[in-house]
């Protein structure tokens, strides 16, 4: 049984991750703030049940994501089911290089990644829809392994691979849109 | 596709860069077992198209958990700490006889 007195020590170090995982997830600051908030509250009273020595941090992110469930998921909305379907792999490494190629000179693909502002990839993200949002930010932001998501989110294993292969493409997709429009703006293609 | 079933096939001896790209993600994730990333692992020495492809898919994950940080607000940082605080010296509360930690 964990003891209450020792919950700041162990658990206030991952308010910067559990932050910005609300920020993804409500999309705005002041219910990112509520929900952090209410997670570590819930925390702190249900922490006398923690194992001591087990995975705090999926743990917390358990009481979050339920949490976000709970309260923030008013509108339910599909997510567009037939439209993830047709990314193909390696959507973006695809574009991207034949994208540059279209232009005076060619730069590797993965320069162009670093020209990726923040909101552009915050806004990617958030694009997504909700389940498929949560597995993306658990796997790639937070870097959970498939056993750890399928806990915290309590859905099979089978379930959170095919909410990461689909939610990765679409983001991938979204990411594309995003500079894409940027890149016409900045430098329109010649029309021959 | 169908990720999930073909993590039980048993992988061909040579893999072809079809079958790669098909296990990019388990393989990046860490979830193929030692024989299927080994095998991955040789394709990609012999094969700089996939390797490029693979590295850029590192790249981008980089970039997203990169550009995805975000600073804790002092105020709120400082709002739990104090209904933390609050929550330890309610009487009757579970662990209400601890004491919660100052800063």
């Amino acid at each position: 049984m964990a003891d209450q007195a020792t919950f700041a020590e162990q658990a206030m170090e991952h308010m910067p991750s559990l932050y910005a995982a609300a920020m993804r997830m409500t999309r705005n600051r002041s219910d990112a703030e509520d929900l952090v908030q209410e997670t570590y509250l819930k925390a702190y009273r249900a922490f006398g049940s923690f194992q001591e020595g087990t995975n705090l941090r999926a743990w917390l992110y358990r009481i979050l994501t339920n949490t976000f469930i709970n309260i923030y998921r008013a509108k339910k909305r599909r997510p567009e089911e037939s439209d993830l379907d047709e990314v193909e792999d390696l959507y973006l490494y695809r574009r991207l290089g034949a994208l540059e190629a279209a232009h005076a000179g060619r730069s590797a693909e993965d320069e162009v990644l670093d020209t990726f502002t923040e909101v552009e990839v915050k806004e990617s993200i958030e694009a997504l829809p909700a389940q498929f949002r949560m597995a993306v930010l658990l796997a790639d932001v937070e870097g959970f392994q498939y056993k750890e998501i399928a806990e915290i989110l309590d859905v099979p294993i089978g379930t959170v691979m095919s909410r990461l292969h689909r939610g990765r493409k679409a983001l991938q997709k979204s990411l594309f849109e995003f500079g894409l429009q940027r890149r016409l703006v900045d430098h329109p293609v010649a029309q021959p | 596709m169908d990720h999930d079933e073909d993590l039980s096939r048993p992988p061909s001896v040579d893999v072809n860069c079809s079958e790669a790209v098909h296990v990019l993600y388990h393989f990046l994730d860490g979830e193929l077992t030692p024989e299927r990333k080994l095998l991955i692992e040789y394709h990609l020495d012999a094969c700089y198209p996939c390797l490029e492809a693979f590295e850029f898919e590192v790249e981008l994950r980089e970039l997203i958990k990169q550009r995805c940080q975000e600073q804790v607000p002092d105020e709120l940082r400082l709002r739990i700490k104090e209904l933390l605080a609050s929550e330890a010296c309610t009487p009757g509360t579970k662990g209400g006889e601890g004491t919660f930690p100052p800063a």
